[in-house]
C-alpha cells in the first residue's frame, strides 16, 4: 500500500496493522527515515537544538509520485515473498527529528521482509520524484542528490 | 503540451507549469528542452546543466531521445531527493 500524506504516521499502529489476522507473516521489517538537524550545534548524543534551524519542506510531483512508489512496490513484490508491503513519504513542512518516510514489509521470513524493506528505501531514494528543501542560516537551498544513494541502489540491479 | 517544473528548476525558471505549443521540429524531450532553453534567460539557467535535468513524459522516466507529442504532459526537474 502507498500512500504520502502531509500529516505523521503513528509507527506502532502502522505495523501492527501490516501482519493484523495473517498468520502466514512470520516478520515484519522497518525502515524510518527522520528530518536530521543539519545546522552545525546539532549532532551530540541526540542533543535537541530547539529545532528552529534545520528546518526543511519537501516537494513532490502529485500523481508520478504515487505512479513511482507504487511500481517500486510491485518490483519489490516480484522479487520477494511478500504477505504485505506499506510506504508512507509525507510531503510540506517538516522540522528535525519529525517522522519522513516509513517503509515496512512484511513476509514468512525475516529474510524477504529485511532485504525487500532495504531495497524499497535505496530504490525510493532515487526514483521517487521528492525535492528537499533545508532551511539554514544563510536561507534556504536545495539538497543535492548523493552518488552514494545511486551507489546504493545500483546494487538492487538485476542485469 | 503541459510543461511542468520541479525544485530549483521551477524557482530558476520562475513558474510551476505552462501549456506551450512548439514548432513541428520539437519532436524530442532532448529538442524540447532546446526549444525552451531558448525562450529566456531564466530558462537558459535553469537548463544550463543538462545532466541534472531530469524529464518526465506522462509520469515516467524517459531520455532525451523519447518522442512527445502535443497532449503530453513533460516534468522537468532536478535528481530526485526524498526518503
Amino acid at each position: 500500500m502507498i500512500r504520502v500524506q502531509q500529516e505523521d504516521f503513528d509507527i506502532g499502529a502502522e505495523l501492527a496493522r501490516l501482519g493484523d489476522g495473517n498468520h502466514a507473516v512470520g516478520g515484519i521489517a522497518s525502515f524510518v527515515g527522520l528530518v536530521r538537524d543539519m545546522s552545525p550545534q546539532a549532532g551530540s548524543a541526540g542533543k535537541k537544538t530547539g529545532g528552529k534551524i534545520g528546518a526543511m519542506t519537501l516537494e513532490h510531483y502529485p500523481g508520478m509520485t504515487e505512479k513511482q512508489l507504487a511500481a517500486i512496490e510491485t518490483e519489490a513484490r516480484q522479487r520477494w515473498p511478500l504477505e504485505d508491503c506499506l510506504i508512507i513519504h509525507r510531503y510540506g513542512r517538516l522540522l528535525p527529528g519529525d517522522r519522513i518516510v516509513l517503509v515496512a514489509t512484511a513476509s514468512a521470513h525475516r529474510q524477504a521482509a529485511l532485504e525487500s524493506c532495504a531495497f524499497l528505501i535505496d530504490w525510493l531514494k532515487t526514483r521517487a520524484p521528492f525535492w528537499k528543501l533545508e532551511d539554514g542560516p544563510e536561507g534556504s537551498h536545495w539538497v543535492e542528490a548523493k552518488s552514494s544513494d545511486d551507489d546504493a541502489a545500483d546494487r538492487w540491479k538485476t542485469s | 503540451m503541459r510543461i511542468l517544473y520541479f525544485a530549483w528548476i521551477r524557482a530558476k525558471v520562475g513558474i510551476a507549469a505552462e501549456d506551450v505549443a512548439p514548432p513541428v521540429e520539437v519532436t524530442t524531450v532532448g529538442t524540447l528542452l532546446d526549444w525552451l532553453a531558448a525562450r529566456g534567460p531564466n530558462y537558459a539557467e535553469a537548463l544550463k546543466t543538462r545532466s541534472v535535468v531530469k524529464t518526465a513524459v506522462n509520469q515516467e522516466y524517459v531520455e532525451d531521445d523519447h518522442p512527445i507529442t502535443m497532449g503530453d504532459e513533460v516534468a522537468l526537474f532536478p535528481p530526485v531527493t526524498g526518503g
